[in-house]
């Protein structure tokens, strides 16, 4: 059944839409991540204009994250006090990242460097998750306990604050500057930044997996509410016909997920999630390396 | 002697002499709405040709029908390998392109019409297409405009159908010309030449609207005028979305 969307000026089949939809809400649900980086490069592919897929996604990720959120508070596994400090962070990040992204707009070459940010970023991060969740399995398999660092370099910074949920008792400047770095990236890369936070939590702040997912729900909830507002209202490119059947599957999708994630184990939970992540960063590597079929591409003029 | 030839055209196309041969045209229809379930859609245009002598003697009656949506300017962008990775490199403005052209003609367009025909009337896709100064540095900006050519066909929003306009006895002709689904809003101008041994002994013009209509127009209206209402509206979809699956799931469980 094929659907014109009224803002993207585009007749797509609604079922993939939904498809589309359903398969990022499960990995929302399962893993904590908006899935940001992955519906938009989706939603190029199927030939929605960038400007519209970037938007339009935000809207998503809200939707999603929400339900997936929802599905989190009844398990008790968000720490709300985390979670407000992180947004605090992360509010003051997308300001700056705002800034930031105009500043490359107005040297060109934007698109580049976005896509360099997803490459490096997603490299790094897929890779560290996957030889550190390895090791750890081989480690149970072994019989030996897993050990959680309990000290880090961090915590000897000074304004210290408990964060009962999490079982942590930290400063609280780790947290607003991991929030702050993920809200400057995602005001550049147009995405709620689950798949940098949650990393960040487990390695940096050293939280337990499962309250890190329903947290960094709960940061994205708020950040990418605000960036579809900015989109919006700056470069009405927020289709809603698109968001509703994204979100239809999506929903459905986040619920789904979240029970899947329960049932798994975290080392597993994050092996995959690594999977996942460089599988993305390739896909966009090859993308740079590879000589494009079209050298040439169209877009309006701005300015 | 073909710039003397071109100049009597000239001077015959400014006589204000009645046409020999007059069109008359109908339009299977002359506003195409853009509803929800808008899949593309076929428009028929017929006619005839109306003349008060009896049919010329000599090369037939050809006819050649374009359809063209609102131009905009466009930004192409060419892609070069730079250390090791495909950037954009060189950009050229393209002052005004049609959103979407077809050329739909009786016969091959080279010899339905004249070289000469087609710079006055604008008719094959490099003249509709306007680019005017690429920037000094770009060696050669044609490539620029013939890749807008080559993309925007691929997507068949660019046309050309020889063969496609079917004329009987040189009085009576039909067209079908099929608009694809990515349409956008607008006054579609559409054409109609005559000719004969290639100059234009004819023509006629009128408009198609293109429109939104009901769903389509409501959104796209609140998303330009109530840009904050809008973004509101989408974020209270998107939170009640979340919450009602949320509760369906809660209670199929139960």
């Amino acid at each position: 059944m094929q659907i014109y969307l009224p803002i993207a000026e585009v007749s797509v089949n609604a079922f993939l839409l939904l498809g589309l939809g359903g398969i990022v809400g499960i990995l929302s649900g399962m893993f904590g991540v908006g899935g940001g980086f992955l519906i938009t490069p989706l939603l190029f592919f199927v030939g929605i204009p960038p400007a519209v897929a970037v938007a339009t996604s935000t809207n998503q990720i809200v939707a999603s994250s929400f339900s997936a959120l929802l599905a989190h508070l009844k398990r008790k596994t968000v720490d709300f006090r985390m979670g407000w400090v992180l947004l605090a962070g992360g509010l003051i990040g997308s300001g700056l990242g705002m800034i930031v992204f105009n500043y490359l707009k107005s040297l060109g070459q934007v698109d580049l460097l976005v896509t360099l940010c997803y490459v490096i970023f997603l490299g790094i991060i897929g890779g560290l998750m996957f030889f550190e969740s390895l090791r750890a399995i081989r480690r149970t398999r072994k019989g030996g306990r897993v050990k959680r660092k309990k000290h880090y370099w961090v915590h000897g910074l000074p304004l210290k604050m408990r964060f009962r949920v999490s079982g942590l008792y930290i400063s609280v400047i780790p947290p607003v500057l991991v929030g702050a770095s993920v809200g400057v990236l995602s005001a550049i890369m147009g995405v709620g930044g689950g798949f940098i936070m949650v990393p960040a939590m487990i390695y940096l702040l050293g939280m337990p997996t499962k309250v890190v997912i329903g947290t960094s729900l709960l940061q994205i909830i708020f950040v990418t509410a605000f960036t579809t507002m900015l989109h919006a209202t700056t470069n009405q490119t927020v289709d809603i016909v698109l968001a509703v059947l994204l979100l239809v599957g999506g929903v459905l999708g986040a619920q789904v997920g979240t029970r899947i994630g329960v049932r798994m184990q975290a080392e597993q939970l994050r092996i995959l999630l690594a999977l996942l992540v460089l599988a993305v960063c390739g896909k966009l590597a090859l993308d740079l390396l590879l000589k494009p079929a079209e050298l040439y591409s169209l877009g309006p003029v701005t300015g | 002697m073909r710039l003397l030839s071109a100049l009597t055209g000239l001077f015959l196309m400014a006589l204000p002499a009645k046409a020999a041969e007059e069109i008359v045209l109908g339009l299977s229809q002359a506003e195409v709405s853009i509803t929800t379930n808008f899949d593309g859609s076929e428009i028929l245009v017929y006619g005839a040709v109306k003349r008060e002598t009896p049919i010329p003697d000599g090369a037939p009656l050809e006819v050649v029908v374009t359809v063209s949506g609102p131009s905009t300017p466009v930004m192409v962008r060419r892609k070069e390998r730079r250390f090791g990775i495909w950037v954009n490199t060189d950009a050229v403005e393209v002052d005004r392109a049609p959103s979407f052209y077809a050329v739909v003609t009786s016969g091959p367009l080279s010899e339905v019409l004249k070289r000469i025909e087609d710079l006055r009337h604008r008719i094959s896709i490099p003249r509709a297409i306007r680019s005017v100064g690429a920037p000094m540095e770009i060696e050669n900006p044609t490539k620029f405009t013939e890749a807008l050519i080559r993309v925007r066909t691929a997507s068949n929003l660019y046309q050309v159908i020889e063969d496609g306009v079917k004329v009987d006895e040189q009085t009576l002709f039909r067209a079908a010309i099929a608009l694809p689904a990515a349409l956008t809003e607008g006054a579609y101008d559409t054409r109609i030449f005559l000719t004969r041994a290639g100059d234009v002994v004819a023509q006629y013009e009128t408009v198609i609207d293109v429109r939104k209509v009901g769903l389509e127009r409501w959104l796209f209206k609140l998303a330009h005028e109530q840009a904050f209402i809008y973004g509101l509206l989408s974020l209270f979809i998107a939170i009640t979305a979340g919450w009602g699956a949320s509760a369906v799931f809660g209670l199929l469980r139960r």
